[in-house]
């Protein structure tokens, strides 16, 4: 368990004070995938660098597994840091060494025997797939190779937390699906819990259990990535989900339309049910669908469909009540009546 | 004639030639073995790095800057009491390599220095990240990742050194920049001046050859 407490990172020169990290307290549960969202400067890497103390917090205290880092000495961080991999947007890798010697380098930190490297690097190897790219350099790998060269370096050493800064933003959409499911893989047979910054709402969706939104240096919004996008409260996680969910029917298309238009949008179980036809049995109007479209959000179902309703405008008004009642999720968007 | 008057320097060029090879040999060694963990250390001891420390940084920075600025000339003529100490002479290549290596030494540190600079922050950091200490940092990711510019630094410096080398001869320091003094200066005996200077550019020429060999196979990237 990752508990941050209180934590504030203020950057200061001779001239003036930016705050990276404004005041965060969070707790992240073992085995989960955390994501950082948030626009750029919101402090997202400084949050996640202090984690592993890269950065030391002006203040606050980073407790993992009962252990405050922050009061650990050079040498004791150091063991806990071997406990706590991490990977990057650039993989960092180091250029003038192998795959093999890349990822022996964090077996040496933890002093192990060269018999015992030579066999857990090709364990790693094996598990990222890159056995065969044991002996190449990093200038003959491809991007999604390097990262995985940095992930079977990050977990050499069996570390119970992975810290991921925009792993997959320097990646082609196909190889980033290829890495998230990976880590999807590693958190789930290792149980490692991970945590992971990343602009791309499209990996929050895909991976992430619960996340965080940031904006100026501050977590603004916490929740299951299933509730943030089925119910999201602050203007910048609509705006973020809006990327994923979009659903806007054109202007034009729109004024042609006569009846009234809602959005409805049913979570989960919800999806499966019969509501609208319900409606439309109960109710005398007439719905037609525009759009729909059905998300799966952590293996659950979203469904969102934009209807226009035409008929008796008392009866439209009922059924929208009805529909409201029913789903909790029902927006109107152009009402004639 | 002139080739007669050749024939007749050979002896005095070989020595010259030995002699400079001798102090210049000498210097890197001295050079690279002081200069290479001064470098270092001016470079991780600079803000933001693993072991930084500003005091350590702000005095080596200071004393290297200092003998840097002092021309090699005055420092040849300076440090004549330390090379009779060290030396218990102060003629002859021996003699003139003390003050070669205190002008080296500080050279190459600033090189080595910039080379590290020139290495991703971010590999650094991954590095800490992984739990390495400082030591391994520096054995396993500084110098492998900067070696082909260390290489580039060790050459500029027997280059420089070479060139030092040559001044040396105002003291009577020996080797081909002595003989270009005695005989071609003084003299005014141009035939040995000439040879001089084509017997150095050679060299010159050489060292670069060999040093960019040397520093393209140790590039594994
Ligand atoms: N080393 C530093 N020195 C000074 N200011 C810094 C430093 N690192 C970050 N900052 C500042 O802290 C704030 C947060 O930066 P941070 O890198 O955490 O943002 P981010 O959310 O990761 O952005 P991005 O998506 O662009 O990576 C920014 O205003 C940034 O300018
Ligand atoms: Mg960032």
């Amino acid at each position: 368990m990752i508990e941050v407490k209180n934590l504030v990172k203020v950057y200061s020169s001779k001239k003036n004070k930016v705050i990276g990290v404004d005041n965060v307290s969070l707790t992240i549960k073992n085995g989960e995938i955390f994501g950082i969202v948030g626009y750029s400067g919101a402090g997202k890497s400084t949050l996640l660098r202090c984690i592993n103390l890269l950065e030391r917090p002006t203040s606050g205290q980073v407790i993992i597994d009962g252990v405050d880092l922050t009061t650990l000495n050079e040498k004791e961080l150091r063991q806990a840091r071997l406990k706590i991999g991490m990977i990057f947007q650039h993989f960092h890798l180091v250029s003038s060494k192998t795959v093999f010697e890349n990822v022996a380098f964090a077996l040496k930190a933890a002093k192990k025997s060269k018999e015992e490297i030579e066999k857990r690097v090709n364990e790693l190897l094996e598990m990222v797939g890159l056995a065969d790219k044991r002996d190449a350099y990093p200038s003959q790998l491809s991007g999604g190779q390097k990262q995985r060269v940095g992930i079977a370096r990050a977990l050499a050493n069996e570390p119970t937390v992975l810290l991921c800064d925009e792993a997959t933003s320097a990646l082609d959409p196909s190889t980033t699906k290829s890495i998230l499911a990976l880590l999807k893989k590693i958190n789930r047979e290792l149980g490692i819990t991970i945590v992971l910054i990343t602009h791309e709402m499209e990996v929050v969706k895909d991976i992430c259990d619960r996340i965080a939104v940031m904006q100026d240096g501050k977590v603004i919004e916490l929740g299951t990535v299933y509730d943030i996008f089925t119910n999201p409260k602050e203007e910048l996680t609509k705006s973020f989900i809006h990327s994923v969910l979009q659903f806007e029917i054109p202007d034009h298309l729109l004024k042609k339309r006569t009846g009234t238009i809602v959005k409805i949008q049913f979570k989960g179980e919800m999806a499966e049910e019969a509501i609208v036809s319900d409606m439309l049995q109960t109710f005398k109007v007439k719905g037609n669908i525009l759009h729909g479209k059905i998300e799966y959000i952590q293996d659950m179902p979203l469904g969102i469909f934009i209807m226009e309703l035409t008929g008796d405008p008392h009866e439209i008004k009922r059924a929208i009540d009805y529909i409201s009642l029913r789903t909790n999720g029902l927006e109107v968007i152009k009402n004639v009546a | 004639m002139l080739l007669d008057s050749l024939l007749n320097l050979v002896p005095e060029l070989n020595k010259a030639f030995l002699e400079t090879i001798y102090m210049v040999a000498i210097s890197l060694v001295i050079a690279i073995i002081a200069g290479l963990p001064l470098g270092i250390l001016l470079f991780v001891t600079d803000h933001g790095l693993f072991l930084e420390n500003t005091t350590v940084k702000s005095v080596l920075g200071f004393v290297v800057n200092m003998i840097r600025s002092i021309p090699f000339v005055i420092l040849l003529v300076g440090l004549l009491p330390l090379t009779k100490l060290i030396t218990g002479t102060t003629i002859g290549p021996t003699a003139a390599s003390v003050s070669l290596s205190v002008a080296a030494i500080p050279f190459f540190a600033r090189i080595v220095e910039t080379s590290l600079r020139e290495i991703d922050k971010g590999v650094i950091e991954a590095a800490v990240a992984v739990g390495a200490t400082p030591w391994m940092i520096i054995k396993d990711v500084l110098l492998p990742e900067a070696r082909p510019g260390i290489i580039h630094g060790i050459t500029i410096t027997t280059i420089s050194l070479v060139g030092y080398s040559a001044m040396a001869g105002i003291v009577g320091g020996g080797g081909i920049g002595d003989l270009a003094i005695r005989f071609g200066y003084y003299r005014y005996d141009n035939t040995v001046m000439i040879t001089t200077i084509v017997i150095l550019i050679c060299l010159v020429q050489m060292i670069q050859f060999a040093g960019d060999r040397i520093a393209r196979l140790a590039d594994k990237r």
